[in-house]
């Protein structure tokens, strides 16, 4: 290692507080790049609604929502290429469905069910994604069981489907470029797997936490580091090739969140304790 | 008798006494050339008789009187340094023995620093750097076989060996490089195997020869401790030399053998110090050790047990060459016996110094490393029961590093007597000595493959790069996309991690926060997780609110004194351990009290009293301490992240954060604070009333009361001297932090009295622990009063002192030391 003795963790940013509430989801707004959808999607509420917000000139009104048919935890995902038309994918009904919506004319595309005898159970969290060789899109959920399974939207199939957690998973992540994703769970453990060729997953490996619960993860869109939200109070920044732990985080008096990466590599974090930590840890060049 | 000897005879006469009287150069030039016909092949030759006669008879008289004659004026009776040179031949080339005689006594008679002296000394140069000395040795070995003069033997032996000493003696600083020891005896040493190489040509050649002048030599050089020098020249040319002819083999083996008795230790010692390895050994001294009881005494017994120089190779090849023969494979195994014994005899390990211990234990090692399985068999009862005894014994010390060698060889023993049994395992830690004596069991000669350490080390080494995920990645990805990984391997540098540290894991807030609490939860609480919170809260809360804990002080230190570990909590020695010295530093009187008098009382475990003497050192260091008031709780009690910014200070604990900012003020006035000069300001620590200065007594006196009163559980002179020993530091550390105070005489006189009890104690420990309460009495008391009330004790103690020096050298510098400081001028220690 380069210092032998490490540098302090730093502290954050700004601190922005005054929400009221427990933070829960947190995005990152262009507004340069954004195509006409000034928009951001709030986490389905108990009400059972996805709600389309129009967030434009420093506008807050709800344009649209998504009627959802079951409660739970579970995010949803959108895939938008850039088309004016764009996919979403909610937790469907019945439990361990998931449902895919065309967007925005709310048209039910499918319904990805796995198979009977899988009991697999609720789906946990959604990335929808779409390979650059391949126009096919593609879902990876992680489930209760612990389990993480990519779909084939299109084909309505499970490609493949692995165990790596002993916990209900909670968030995963997943780098297209280099094939390699990521997921948290409640448990101890962050997992490491890959997809090769064959659109098979592959584990690659575990990395021990020092405390359970993992809410979410987010790779910084260079795909350098990554960071997860914890409940123990405590954002871990990590290698995303090596897996080294490159910071501990500890600021928040109660769990994280939700953790979000700005295209510029600042990091945000919303907690339970009703604030949103601002840091900047190794800008991008 | 025949007329040719008389002949010889009557030009010698007439020589010597032209040579003495004569100044005309030309005819003391003819007079020498005829001589020199005796001694070489010059026209016309003379014939051998008489060569013989001129050689036996009249050589040593002819050169005492061309010594004589030497001066300036002499040598220039012909130009060119013509004389000088001839004169100069009959040294270096007549009989060597007597030239080499004639040369040392004409040094010795001639009186102080002169030109003759010089011209000698030099001349002596020349004869050893022209291989006299090998010639000398060699005609003496030729004769050996004849009836010789013993007495000329004697003489020229003691010459040859002693010439350094007399150059030295006669030259003073005039002394030539080639007659320092240092190099004289590096030249002897090649001389030696040059005649050791003629006399086994010699011996080829069918003649007769013997080596013992030769031996005697070495012998007797090796008994003037000139071993290193002779055998680090002999050594490895005789090692080349003996590699395939047996017949040199054969020669060599005398050299050892033919040393007299006297000689014989300082040889193979030489030897064994100087051989690389026990092959060397082995064709040096061939099985000396089984025929030569001296010899066998000296390498099986004194060379093991009396001494413990030799080094870990040195034991190695002594060992080894113990083991490489069937015939001294018995001795080996004697050995094995023997030095187990030494190992486990109680008395060896008290009385025997450490290095001495550590020897015993290498070898005991290689020895069962040199050991075959059926040959252990048949002794396997004998050495159980020496290895018993010893780990009993060695268990029960109290010096770490004796225990660490019982567990150490005991666990290797038990592994090679018992390979099928269960085998004996201790925990240790793994350091130098350890992991070097774990070397050493393996056995070397390819046995059973990797040592044991190898293996042991193997899964260690091969950890941490199972765990760094580069692997992952290799294998991971489409081949398409692996090219961009490269670019990144540069890119790491820049990602330096985070002090990671306080990532510790998560507890649930329970923390009490008050004293009071703490001492409820302690003592009743059936709730794990607030149990140590308490623990974990207690030293803060302690230090933050003095009066509240003084209410109930003795109360908490009772709880803290018996509180047991009741579930695995990290750090809960030091927990505990820091959460008592701060209650005794809050309230020192009454806490020291309760401490001292459960010190001597029944019903506690040694470990309990220990933790009270090492509360009360601790707790008297903290109160000595200057300027220890209102001090921040130490680091490692919990406090969350140190570095947080004001806005975020506000939601946190509030102890830290004061210091906390204070500290980064600081810093930032002294990055933005240019300094012109250096040493300006500073100031020196704040002075005040030392707190331990009023209570000192009532952590001292109470703990001399009952030393020599056992009670059923507690005997401090008897079984329980690890205890002592403690006790023996921990009285001299607070006799050492009581410096400047106004009861460190009586404290002084009464601990001088303890040592004075215990002076012969049989631990090394404790006796530790008396050096050290004395030196720290000579630091504390003031000299004068050192003088004035405590001179009795004071005397006693120096012939107590006087006695030491051989046993502990070191520690009795280190009283010594405190010696010089009470005769300089006190200064209070940092």
């Amino acid at each position: 290692m380069a210092a032998p003795c490490p540098p302090p963790p730093p502290d954050p940013q700004f601190v922005l507080r005054g929400t009221q509430s427990p933070v829960h989801a947190l995005h990152f707004w262009e507004g340069a790049q954004a195509q006409g959808h000034p928009v951001l999607f709030s986490g389905q509420g108990r009400d059972l609604k996805l709600c389309l917000w129009d967030l434009a000139e420093g506008r807050n009104a709800v344009v649209d929502s998504v009627r959802l048919e079951s409660v739970g935890f579970c995010r949803s995902s959108i895939l938008a290429g850039g088309q004016p038309r764009w996919m979403l994918a909610v937790p469907g009904k019945g439990g361990d469905e998931v449902q895919i919506l065309e967007m925005p004319s709310k048209t039910s595309v499918c319904a990805l069910k796995p198979k009977a005898d899988a009991k697999l159970g609720m789906p946990m969290c959604l990335r929808l994604w779409q390979a650059d060789c391949n126009p096919r899109p593609l879902l990876l959920a992680g489930y209760e069981d612990g389990s993480v399974a990519l779909w084939d939207v299109s084909e309505q199939k499970v490609c493949s489907h692995i165990a790596c957690h002993e916990e209900p998973v909670m968030d995963l992540d997943f780098d297209s470029q280099k094939a390699r994703g990521i997921s948290g769970s409640a448990g101890k453990a962050l997992a490491v797997w890959s997809l090769d060729g064959q659109q098979a997953l592959q584990v690659r490996g575990t990395h021990e936490l020092t405390n359970p619960g993992i809410a979410e993860i987010t790779i910084r869109p260079d795909r350098k580091i990554l960071a997860t939200a914890g409940w123990d109070h405590r954002i871990r920044v990590f290698h995303w090739r090596t897996m080294q732990p490159l910071a501990v985080l500890a600021f928040h008096s109660a769990a994280v969140q939700c953790v979000a990466f700005a295209a510029d590599g600042l990091l945000a974090a919303g907690s339970k304790d009703q604030r949103i930590s601002l840091w900047s840890l190794y800008p991008r060049a | 008798m025949e007329p040719a000897p008389s002949g010889v005879r009557l030009v010698v006469r007439e020589a010597i006494q032209t040579l003495s009287s004569s100044e005309d150069g030309g005819h003391i030039f003819s007079t020498l050339e005829s001589l020199k016909r005796y001694l070489s092949e010059m026209e016309p030759p003379a014939l051998p008789r008489e060569k013989e006669e001129f050689a036996s008879a009249h050589f040593s008289p002819v050169l005492r009187c061309l010594a004589s004659r030497l001066s300036p004026a002499w040598l220039e009776l012909l130009p060119d340094g013509r004389l000088e040179e001839l004169w100069a031949s009959f040294f270096l080339e007549g009989p060597a023995d007597q030239a080499f005689l004639v040369l040392m006594e004409t040094i010795e008679g001639t009186a102080g620093p002169s030109f003759r002296l010089m011209k000698m000394a030099r001349l002596l140069a020349r004869f050893l750097r022209e291989g006299r000395l090998a010639v000398l040795m060699e005609v003496q070995c030729r004769q050996q076989t004849q009836p010789g003069f013993p007495l000329l033997r004697e003489t020229l032996l003691g010459k040859v060996v002693a010439l350094p000493d007399h150059l030295g003696n006669r030259l003073q600083r005039e002394n030539l490089a080639e007659f320092f020891p240092q190099n004289y005896f590096r030249l002897l040493g090649e001389e030696v195997v040059r005649v050791l190489q003629a006399v086994a040509d010699s011996l080829q050649g069918g003649l007769d020869s013997s080596v013992s002048f030769v031996a005697q030599v070495l012998g007797k050089a090796c008994v003037h401790g000139r071993q290193q020098e002779m055998l680090g020249v002999l050594v490895p040319r005789l090692a080349a030399l003996t590699q395939g002819s047996y017949l040199h083999q054969r020669v060599c083996w005398r050299p050892g053998g033919a040393s007299s008795d006297r000689a014989m230790e300082a040889v193979l010692t030489g030897l064994v110090e100087a051989a690389p390895g026990p092959e060397v050994l082995s064709r040096l001294l061939g099985n000396l050790v089984v025929k030569n009881k001296k010899a066998q005494f000296v390498m099986t017994r004194k060379l093991l047990f009396l001494q413990s120089r030799l080094t870990t190779p040195m034991l190695q090849s002594l060992l080894g060459y113990l083991a490489m023969d069937s015939q001294r494979r018995p001795l080996l195994l004697q050995v094995l016996k023997e030095l187990l014994e030494t190992w486990g005899s109680s008395s060896a390990i008290c009385h025997t110094p450490l290095p001495q211990q550590r020897h015993v234990s290498k070898a005991v090692l290689i020895c069962l490393a040199h050991l075959r399985e059926p040959e252990l068999r048949d002794s396997r009862d004998e050495l159980l029961a020496s290895m018993m005894a010893g780990v009993k014994c060695r268990l029960d010390s109290s010096l770490p590093p004796v225990r660490c060698l019982g567990m150490v060889v005991a666990e290797v023993i038990s592994a090679r007597i018992h390979p099928e049994g269960p085998p004996l395992k201790f925990q240790y830690e793994e350091d130098e000595l350890s992991l070097e004596l774990l070397a050493l069991a393996s056995p070397q000669p390819a046995g059973n493959g990797a040592s044991e350490a190898g293996i042991s080390l193997a899964p260690a080494t091969a950890e941490p790069p199972a765990e760094t995920p580069t692997e992952i990645v290799d294998g991971g990805g489409p081949e398409a996309q692996l090219a961009g990984f490269d670019s990144e391997l540069d890119s790491d540098d820049e990602f330096v991690p985070y002090d990671m540290s306080g990532d510790r894991e998560l507890k649930s807030s329970k923390a009490p926060a008050y004293v009071r609490d703490c001492v409820e939860a302690l003592t009743t609480s059936e709730d794990v997780e607030r149990w140590e919170a308490a623990l974990r809260a207690l030293e803060g809360l302690v230090y933050r609110s003095p009066t509240a804990t003084r209410e109930v002080s003795v109360e908490l230190a009772k709880v803290l004194l018996h509180l047991e570990e009741k579930t695995c909590v990290v750090g809960f020695a030091g927990l505990r351990q820091r959460a008592l010295v701060a209650v005794t530093v809050t309230d020192p009187a009454r806490v020291a009290d309760y401490l001292t008098s459960q010190f001597y009382a029944l019903n506690y475990s040694l470990r309990q009293r220990m933790d009270i003497l090492d509360v009360l050192t601790l707790a008297a260091q903290e109160l000595s301490r200057p300027g220890c008031l209102g001090r921040a709780p130490q680091p490692g009690s919990p406090s969350p992240n140190t570095q947080c910014l004001p806005a975020a200070a506000a939601s946190q604990p509030g102890s830290a954060v004061t210091s906390d900012w204070r500290v980064v003020v600081e810093e930032r006035i002294r990055s933005k604070t240019r300094r012109i000069s250096k040493g300006g300001p500073r100031q020196g620590p704040a002075g005040g009333p030392s707190r331990f200065s009023s209570v000192a007594g009532h952590f001292f006196f109470p703990l001399l009361q009952h030393f020599d009163r056992p009670v059923v559980t507690f005997d401090l002179l008897g079984d329980d001297q690890l205890v002592l020993g403690r006790l023996t530091h921990t009285l001299g550390a607070l006799m050492y932090l009581a410096v400047n105070t106004t009861v460190a005489v009586a404290m002084g006189k009464a601990l001088l009295e303890f040592v004075w009890a215990l002076r012969f104690h049989v631990d090394a420990y404790v006796r530790q622990g008396l050096l050290s309460a004395v030196s720290s009495v000579l630091l504390s008391v003031p000299a004068a009063r050192l003088l004035e009330d405590l001179l009795d004790e004071l005397l006693e103690a120096q012939s107590w002192l006087a006695g030491w020096s051989a046993l502990a050298r070191s520690w009795l510098t280190a009283a010594l030391s405190s010696w010089t400081q009470v005769i300089l001028p006190p200064q209070p220690p940092e």
